[in-house]
């Protein structure tokens, strides 16, 4: 771990006049909440800021459920928000991507905020003893494109960076069109949470859209028709504690035996949460019939690209909203 | 009286100890003015260090010393050659010279105040190579074979033949050809490896992880060229170790040499990454079988070849092919083992090194074979029961396969097994059945004990074994306790300190047929010792009567039933998958495991060895990988979240261990086998085999992860 100081401000005004930012190697100062993924980054070299400054205490940590939605502060712990009352019946997505995701040890300290903000887990971002990494050293090139990709993402790349994001969550959360309220010294903003990564594009190194000074304050999740028959399914390796090698998160608003709406996302195949509204649409109006799943899940796989290890993925993922629509429908 | 203890599920002596924390692991000793290493690491495989600059790293806050191989004391590095110790080659000489031979090797070390200094430090050493052309993808490399002849002059035969195996082959009526490859796997124990070294004068004292104190010594000595008398290795508990704590690795002298130095006690250990690259592995294999048969399912022809990644400093061969010699009767085999040198670090043991990985291709290539006859694996397996060691051409001194293929078969319901693949369901699951051989050798070292009997009716029973978890503490007081016929709170043993009588290593299941013989007769001496003279014909009251202590050291050494008998323990496991058709998910869903072992000394503890073998073979199976980037031998998931070893949820509900009775009189005076090896073997065979079942599709590199299931 390098030096670095600890800030501990009194408020949240003191904790942004900081300017720090999370998620940018480049950035001197950055954000600290649950810490569960900074401490490995510090521990790892990974991170080297100057400044780490603790946002412990300082953020709303409530859970409301209303008409309107959802709104979950961004203190609020994994293992809280995976377990609400409210979210477990009107919102299961949530609940179901937040309890396979970590460990029970984990979520009891991780946060919303922090987990949105979680970096890659691309395993050449997170060894420092590859030079090559655009999203940790900018410009100095991509040791997974030829590489070790099995982990890596097949949409949304770009020839700098294929690292997948991680976040469980971040999926079932753009599945049902929530959004992030953002605080910063100059005010509160909204952004859509599908506008809140960016992708890798020639600046991997960036993000988020978060600016110097701001930070989640809090996520929203509409109310809609959708969200109560919704449901995350996880591939991966093994049963638990690990993150996914594929993941979909659905909802479905069903009209008997026909779906009326769909919402479709995937996980561990994108560089960002992962939203497929071709496939949503082609959903909506048809039946739960699997070949009729699966022609529209087929959709998911335009423009993907593999690079070797990873082609499963574009295969693995089409099956994964197939099941995960059946195992929605499915339910009353 | 006796109390026949021998045998009895005893829980562990040092359980209490464990769980509240006041068992005290190689890092946690508390040693007066401790400095703490930390390791500066190769980031190329293959080349020179053209520069290296450690000015800033000195500077740094509360650095003691920075050492290189520009200014480390030059060491003797006298010849040492531990049993664990491959037998041509030698180990790396640590910052003795600029030359790199392994991603990750020790280049620097870093002594400071508090860890953190030195971990900071360590990332300020600036460090530029001359790479060379190196090879670090085993997909690229020829194997070869090994030197056939060590520096003792020993040989070892790369090659086995007898019969006509490929004509056998040639004329067989049924035949199966198949490559199988097994990555590399990390050991992975919870523990790290941890090293605090403190000299006074010339001695040293190390409390180390380690299962042999004394090769520790032994090799600490010969490289600072000092008597091994003056090391002093102390190891009472072993976090897990799987066979990681067998060698004596760079750290501990790096540790050494650290703190003769800094003239004041080091720390060194080891972070999870640093244990994909400062301690030994189980290496890749690739492997072709090939079985020969007659269409009633007699096994006419065996070939078994098979290479594994070594170092280019150290030949280490993996005993692939030794139960393909004599497992299954067949009148023509050949084995071929070959080593792909590699600029990697050497490989080394992991659990049961060599039947894991060998009878993994061994019996998925039998089970290839049942499915080509049509025939049932376990009645092809009866079909080809051996009536001696063909291979030795001895006899067994004891075979119970038969026994285990009944026993584990009927507790299985194997008899309600459809035979075609993708024939058993549960809803969407495809269910199947599969099961698999498993041996391991029956291995006898030297081994030293010391009973002392007290006055008080107490005893301190004393070998300078180790417990990497298997549970010596337990067993050992439990065989004390036993022979003593005292009971088992009123016996003490200890292990885990040079300054205790001699034992092997703790590995190769040979600690009970070893240390248990050792213990058994030094307390049977001690006994007959303090009967006599006490004129009392129970210990208790002769010591009472004695009024002094008696004592008893013994030395056992293994006899020449070697010689006249193959030894060796057998099981049979059985697994049940359900995979997922779509997602290609398996779980392990039971596993039935009958073994015959010998005399089991502590059902309990052995029962646990078996479900931790049986919980290690699912993650052979189906996750744990090293993956190896070809292009630099770096593993990119030098981490436990990418590599995955099972979690409580892939261990399935129900985990059936059963030790049939055998009762061997020829393989040690405890009549034991052990059974920490055999436990894994056997495992990950049976489950791929019943995922071909469930699925149809035969997969012959592990992981069986979805990606191959798709």
């Amino acid at each position: 771990m390098h030096t670095f100081i600890l800030e501990r401000p009194r408020d949240l005004a003191a904790a942004l006049a900081f300017h720090a930012q999370a998620g940018r190697n480049d950035a001197p100062a950055e954000y600290i909440a649950g810490g569960t993924d900074m401490v490995q980054l510090l521990q790892e070299h990974v991170r080297r800021p100057e400044r780490l400054v603790s946002l412990a205490g300082l953020l709303d940590g409530h859970i409301e459920a209303g008409p309107q939605g959802l709104r979950l502060g961004a203190a609020a712990t994994m293992a809280d928000v995976a377990v609400h009352p409210a979210v477990v019946e009107q919102f299961p997505v949530i609940s179901e991507a937040l309890l396979n995701s970590a460990s029970p040890q984990v979520r009891n300290q991780a946060t919303m905020g922090g987990n949105l903000l979680q970096r890659t887990r691309c395993p050449y971002f997170r060894d420092v003893g590859y030079a090559a990494c655009n999203k940790r050293s900018p410009g100095s090139g991509c040791s997974a494109i030829d590489g070790e990709n099995r982990w890596h993402a097949v949409v949304g790349t770009s020839d700098d960076c294929i690292a997948a994001n991680p976040s469980d969550l971040a999926v079932a959360l753009v599945a049902l069109e929530a959004g992030v309220e953002l605080r910063g010294a100059g005010g509160q903003r909204f952004v859509p949470l599908i506008d809140f990564h960016r992708l890798p594009g020639n600046t991997p190194h960036i993000e988020s859209v978060l600016e110097p000074g701001e930070v989640i304050a809090a996520i929203t999740v509409p109310a809609s028709s959708t969200a109560r028959r919704s449901h995350y399914l996880k591939v991966r390796d093994r049963a638990s504690f690990e993150f996914a090698v594929v993941s979909a998160a659905v909802a479905l608003d069903m009209d008997g035996g026909r779906i009326r709406a769909a919402r479709v996302a995937l996980g561990g195949v994108g560089t960002k949460p992962w939203r497929v509204p071709k496939v949503e649409a082609a959903l909506a109006g048809g039946s739960l019939d699997p070949a009729v799943l699966r022609r529209a899940a087929a959709l998911a796989a335009e423009g993907a690209q593999g690079r070797g290890h990873n082609d499963f993925k574009i295969e693995l993922m089409q099956r994964a909203i197939v099941r995960a629509i059946e195992t929605a429908g499915a339910r009353a | 009286m006796t109390t026949a203890l021998i045998g009895q599920p005893v829980s562990r002596v040092d359980g209490r100890q464990k769980v509240t924390g006041r068992a005290t692991y190689a890092a946690e000793f508390e040693v007066p003015g401790l400095a703490h290493g930390a390791i500066v690491r190769s980031t190329i495989a293959h080349g020179r260090i053209a520069s290296i600059n450690s000015v800033a790293a000195e500077r740094a806050a509360g650095v003691v010393a920075v050492l290189t191989h520009r200014n480390a004391p030059r060491l003797a590095y006298r010849p040492h050659k531990g049993a664990p110790d491959p037998d041509v080659g030698e180990r790396l000489h640590m910052l003795q010279d600029d030359q790199v031979n392994h991603q990750g090797q020790p280049i620097a070390l870093v002594i400071a105040e508090t860890l953190e200094q030195a971990n900071h430090a360590a990332t300020l050493v600036r460090v530029s190579y001359t790479s060379e052309t190196g090879t670090t993808d085993i997909e690229r490399i020829e194997p070869v074979l090994p030197t056939q002849k060590n520096d003792q002059g020993q040989v070892r035969p790369p090659e086995t033949r007898r019969g006509d195996p490929e004509g056998a082959l040639a004329a067989a009526e049924v035949k199966v050809d198949y490559t199988y490859v097994i990555p590399r796997e990390n050991h992975n124990p919870v523990e790290m490896h941890a090293t605090i070294a403190a000299w006074d004068g010339d001695r040293l004292t190390l409390w180390d992880k380690t299962q042999w104190v004394h090769n520790v010594a032994d090799e600490i000595a010969a490289v600072f060229g000092i008597p091994a008398e003056n090391v002093r290795v102390v190891s009472p508990f072993v976090g897990g170790a799987f066979g990681s704590g067998l060698r004596t690795w760079p750290h501990v002298t790096l540790a050494a040499l650290g703190a003769r130095v800094a003239r004041r006690p080091v720390k060194v250990m080891l972070s999870r990454r640093e244990m994909y690259y400062g301690v030994g592995y189980r290496p890749h294999t690739v492997q072709r079988v090939a079985l020969g048969a007659s269409r009633d399912g007699r096994l006419a022809a065996l070939l078994h070849d098979g290479y594994q990644e070594t170092s280019t400093y150290e030949e280490f061969s993996e005993a692939l092919l030794n139960a393909s010699r004599f497992l299954h009767s067949c009148p023509n085999v050949y084995t071929r083992h070959r080593i792909a040198r590699m600029n990697v670090h050497t490989p080394t043991y992991m659990r049961a090194p060599g039947e894991a990985s060998g009878i993994f291709a061994l019996e998925s290539a039998i089970d290839e074979l049942a499915v080509a006859l049509g025939v049932d694996p376990v009645e092809l397996r009866l079909r080809n029961e051996p009536e001696q060691d063909e291979f030795k051409r001895l006899p067994f001194s004891s075979r119970s396969t038969r026994e285990c293929y009944r026993v584990a078969a009927e507790r299985f319901g194997w008899s309600r097994r459809t035979a075609a693949s993708r024939s058993m369901r549960d809803g969407r699951w495809l269910i199947g059945w599969g099961m698999a051989t498993a041996t391991y050798p029956m291995n006898y070292a030297p081994a030293s004990a010391m009973a002392r009997l007290l006055p008080d009716g107490t005893a301190e029973v004393r070998s300078a074994s180790s417990d990497m978890g298997p549970g010596t503490w337990t067993s050992m007081t439990q065989v004390a306790s036993d022979i003593l016929g005292l009971p088992i709170e009123r016996v003490k043993f200890t292990l885990g300190d040079t300054r205790l009588p001699r034992a092997p290593v703790h590995g190769g299941s040979m600690t009970m047929a070893s240390v248990g013989s050792a213990v058994q007769a030094a307390c049977r001496k001690a006994r007959e010792d303090a009967l006599t003279r006490g004129g009392a014909n129970d210990v208790t009251e002769a010591m009472r009567r004695l009024g002094q202590p008696v004592e008893a050291s013994v030395d056992v050494q293994p006899g020449d039933a070697s010689q006249r008998f193959s030894m060796h323990a057998f099981g049979a496991v059985f697994a049940e998958v359900a995979v997922d058709p779509d997602l290609g998910e398996t779980r392990v869903r039971r596993i039935v495991g009958a073994y015959g072992a010998g005399r089991i000394v502590n059902p309990k503890t052995a029962r646990s060895q078996c479900i931790g073998g049986m919980i290690g073979g699912i993650g052979m199976a189906l996750m744990e990988h090293s993956v190896v980037d070809g292009r630099n031998g770096r593993v990119p998931n030098a981490n436990f979240a990418e590599y995955a070893v099972p979690v409580h949820a892939d261990a399935p509900s129900l985990m059936d261990v059963i030790f049939v009775e055998e009762d061997d009189p020829h393989v040690n005076p405890l009549g034991v086998k052990g059974v920490g090896e055999i436990a894994i073997v056997g495992v990950a065979p049976a489950i791929a085999n019943a995922i071909f079942h469930a699925t149809g599709k035969r997969i012959r590199e592990l992981p069986i992860t979805p990606d191959k299931l798709l």
